[in-house]
């Protein structure tokens, strides 16, 4: 900024303030009195200038710092969360009063009666009903629930003994006991009574409830509770995503970059698909959607929701990228490695082949791994294809509904419950995490490929 | 399903195999002339050995592909059952005449490398024909849903009624209940989300190229430009979610600090936040545009006296002109077409409202209402998002050809 200031007039300019002189009494057009002032004005437009320059980035870190913050600052607690012990008397009265131990009836038997039972064992002197459910809501009812009848199904001689579970806690407990429930306000406006805020820091200070890495959000599926929601089957959803992405835009990608820089004749067919292919990677998102409901679904008859689908959707979302980026990096190959290979005897094929594409390697690279990544961010053409299921199982294969990140994200966001806002934006940081893993491997392959040249 | 897997992994194998074999008979044949006879014979084959192994490989594949094709078009429902042990024995019956076929033409003159060369053009002639495909099918897809959408209700009222109220047409069976599809209100709204975007993406990405290629340090650039391809980088989910937890809520809490309300979902949060998203894509594309201008312009203008910003204002400027206005035709079609953040933050009525404090609804966001759901494939409102999709297409498409097309012919200006 300064280069256009010369040094030398400043420190004059100095010196002749410090002896009270006025600056050179012979006037000219360029030190006139108004030219002075002129160039005065056009140093405080360079001024301005450099000040909105430095606003905009100013105004763009700030926007990303200010995303990132509010993110992992709403994110962060989703990490862990609070879990309660408790001793289950499993009886058999309740289990099992027919004594047969046939694990389809032991499944279907009353669990809720257990748990509510060794939560009243924790608190003395419940004896109203309404106290009783009060008790009991405490803990995650399916969450303990199931949690038990997992144990007892599998092992149906655990009827009779005292089963040590630790299941979580109801996500209303969870956000009070993280601070985000204020205990302040009049009880009728609150989610927890008085009565089970009084239950709640007697079990904390024996130790009953205590925080744990919440190990739930990473094993566990999409559900109805907070508590018990996680992000398993839509990280498996959008791995088998990526990889069917992958399967299908690699090579249509690759291959179309070689056919268009190396073998295509110049004419009016390859100025199409040229054009295609540019201008495919600027089309909205959403458009491939309805391309893939349209054909995919609704001609061809592919399930809905599935994983398989998707990937196609998002590979000919993704494909121009790679294709993009795979010219870029073959025109960076000096044209003396083909010469060099063509005038040994090398065929065509064979110098781009052998000498060319290895060369051109991490360009590609860096191109597929950019493309993946939009692939793994993408929603809306998964909105389109119905992959909003709520899903509850781990998918196996790519015919099964599956969900994936961005959309779990999206369906979670839709609740406006603190406990589902906390899930939201840890699920955003694991995907966040991901993809700036991603680029910022990408980035380091060109910048290493940038120096090596 | 998992028999199409195995049939494919089959066919694979079998070719890979298949190539492999062929590779080491030829190579057997060609060292028992070679040793056989006389020096000369070596030098007669066409092709290396490899060559021939690889024409089985690309013959099997090929023709195992059309193999399973053909059974896809034969019983295009049951996809699961036709891949039994039936076809996989057409499968090894065709790579075994293949290879037998193969096999007797290793001869010396036989040009097996130059089959095998065409062949791989050949693929990637089709790999590189599936963008003209894709766009094809957008196309036509997009139009057949379309005109049956048409049929129903007139393009005409598509196109400038004022009433958007597509929940209507489900109940069909109720009278004067037929919905109504003037589309006006979508795109008044979607145009001021793009004015505002633009209006905060514009100058602001504009100003963040102009400083980094002129003024800012090495070391000031080596810290921003991560920093906005990281934004570059965010999914627009994420953005959709920032802007209704913290740009809306925020909005609203200022507004009624001055004593307004407005809701969380209003134009002006998602468009904020829109403008964000876009400021990346304009800030690079700009960088480029600015950096390809000759530097011999820019010493002429220092010499006649210029500041930088003079320089950068009358000079720069004036010849980078197309190729900024290219990035702002490709910013507003990325705006246009941004989904996930409307979706979120810009809300569902359709208000024919120039009010940024309140909701609007966008084009994406009605195509994105009117198919997640049960849907029935016949009714309007389902074709209503082919129409809306197709406006869509057709706008940005011509946005983006015009500035695709600017920035080529701009380019070439400077090389």
């Amino acid at each position: 900024m300064s280069q256009i200031e010369n040094p030398e007039t400043k420190s004059k300019k100095k010196k002749n303030r410090k002896s009270g002189k006025k600056p050179h009494k012979m006037t000219s057009l360029h030190n006139s009195e108004a030219a002075l002032l002129r160039l005065k004005k056009r140093r405080a437009k360079e001024g301005r200038f450099i000040l909105w320059g430095r606003l905009a980035i100013g105004f763009a870190v700030a926007s990303l710092m200010w995303l990132l913050f509010s993110l992992v600052g709403t994110g962060y607690t989703a990490f862990t969360q609070h879990f309660i012990t408790l001793d289950v008397k499993l009886e058999a009265s309740i289990l099992d009063p027919t004594d047969i131990r046939d694990p389809e009836k032991l499944r279907a038997a009353n669990y809720r009666r257990l748990i509510q039972t060794s939560m009243q064992a924790q608190i003395e002197g419940v004896t109203d009903r309404k106290e009783k459910r009060a008790l009991f809501n405490l803990v995650s009812a399916s969450g303990a629930t199931n949690y038990v009848r997992q144990k007892v199904y599998k092992n149906p001689n655990l009827v009779g003994q005292t089963l040590t579970v630790t299941v979580p806690t109801s996500d209303e407990v969870d956000q009070l006991l993280k601070g985000y429930i204020d205990r302040e306000t009049p009880e009728a406006r609150r989610k927890v009574s008085n009565q089970q805020i009084e239950w709640i820091d007697e079990l904390v200070d024996r130790g009953v409830i205590k925080p744990k890495f919440n190990t739930i959000f990473f094993t566990g599926t999409d559900s109805r509770d907070p508590e018990l929601a996680g992000i398993a089957s839509a990280v498996v959803g959008s791995l088998m995503l990526l990889s069917v992405a992958f399967i299908l835009a690699f090579p249509i990608g690759v291959g179309a970059a070689i056919y268009l820089d190396e073998f295509a004749p110049k004419n009016k067919w390859t100025d199409l698909i040229e054009i295609n292919i540019n201008n495919l990677a600027a089309v909205p998102s959403i458009v491939f959607g309805l391309l893939g409901l349209a054909v995919f679904l609704n001609f061809f008859g592919m399930p809905r929701s599935a994983p398989l689908v998707g990937g196609m959707v998002l590979a000919l979302r993704a494909f121009p990228t790679i294709t993009i980026a795979t010219r870029a990096a073959l025109r960076s190959v000096s044209p003396s490695i083909t010469n060099g290979a063509l005038s040994v005897g090398a065929s065509h094929v064979q110098a781009v082949f052998h000498h060319k594409l290895p060369l051109a390697a991490p360009g590609i690279l860096t191109g597929t791994i950019i493309g993946m990544a939009q692939v793994l961010g993408e929603t809306a053409p998964l909105l389109m294809i119905g992959m909003v299921a709520f899903v509850t199982e781990i998918p196996t294969s790519v015919m099964e509904p599956a969900s994936a990140l961005p959309v779990q994200i999206f369906l979670w966001s839709d609740s406006a419950e603190r406990a589902w806002s906390e899930r939201t934006s840890a699920a955003i940081i694991i995907l966040l995490l991901v993809l700036i893993t991603m680029n910022g491997f990408a980035i380091w392959l060109r910048n290493k490929l940038e120096k090596r040249r | 399903m998992n028999s199409i897997v195995a049939y494919i992994l089959m066919l694979l194998i079998i070719s890979v195999i298949a190539g492999f074999a062929f590779n080491f008979t030829a190579a057997q044949k060609r060292i028992t002339l070679y040793k056989g006879v006389d020096v000369k014979s070596e030098r007669v084959y066409h092709s290396q050995s490899g060559y021939h192994g690889y024409l089985t490989a690309w013959l099997i594949g090929i023709s195992g592909f059309l193999i399973f094709l053909g059974g896809l078009f034969l019983r295009p429902d049951t996809g699961g059952l036709i891949f039994n042990t039936v076809w996989i024995g057409v499968l090894i019956l065709t790579a075994a005449s293949i290879t037998y076929l193969c096999n007797q033409r290793i001869r010396p003159e036989f040009r097996a490398r130059t089959h095998v060369e065409r062949l791989v053009i050949g693929a990637l002639i089709v790999l590189s024909a599936i963008a003209v495909f894709t766009t094809l099918g957008i196309i036509l897809s997009l139009l057949f849903e379309s005109l049956r959408f048409f049929d129903k209700v007139p393009f005409t009222e598509f196109l400038f009624g004022t009433q958007w109220s597509p929940q209507m047409a489900l109940r069909a069976d109720q009278a004067g209940q037929s919905g109504s599809f003037g589309a006006v209100p979508i795109f008044a709204g979607t145009f001021l989300i793009m004015l505002i975007a633009m209006a905060i993406a514009g100058p602001i990405g504009l100003m963040i190229a102009v400083y980094l290629s002129e003024y800012a340090s090495k070391r000031v650039r080596a810290y921003v430009k991560p920093a906005i391809e990281i934004l570059a980088g965010i999914p627009t989910v994420v953005y959709g979610f920032f802007a209704l937890l913290t740009v809306g809520p925020t909005i609203r809490n200022l507004a009624e600090g001055f004593g307004f309300s407005v809701p969380t979902q209003s134009a002006i949060s998602a468009g904020v936040v829109m403008g964000v998203m876009i400021i990346p894509l304009i800030s690079s594309l700009s960088d480029d545009v600015i950096n390809s201008v000759p530097q011999n312009l820019r010493d002429g203008s220092y010499a006649l006296g210029a500041t930088k910003s003079e320089t950068m204002k009358k000079v720069i400027f004036a010849g980078a002109l197309p190729g900024i206005i290219g990035a702002f035709l490709l910013a507003i079609s990325r705006a246009i077409g941004e989904t996930m953040i409307v979706v979120m933050a810009a809300g569902r009525a359709a208000n024919l409202t120039g009010n940024p404090f309140e909701a609007v609804t966008t084009v994406t966001v009605q195509i994105v209402a009117l198919l997640t759901g049960d849907q029935e494939f016949d009714s309007p409102k389902t074709l209503a998002a082919f129409a809306l999709g197709l406006v869509l297409f057709v706008i940005t498409l011509i946005l983006n050809v015009i500035a695709l097309t600017i920035v080529r012919k701009y380019r070439e200006r400077y090389d």
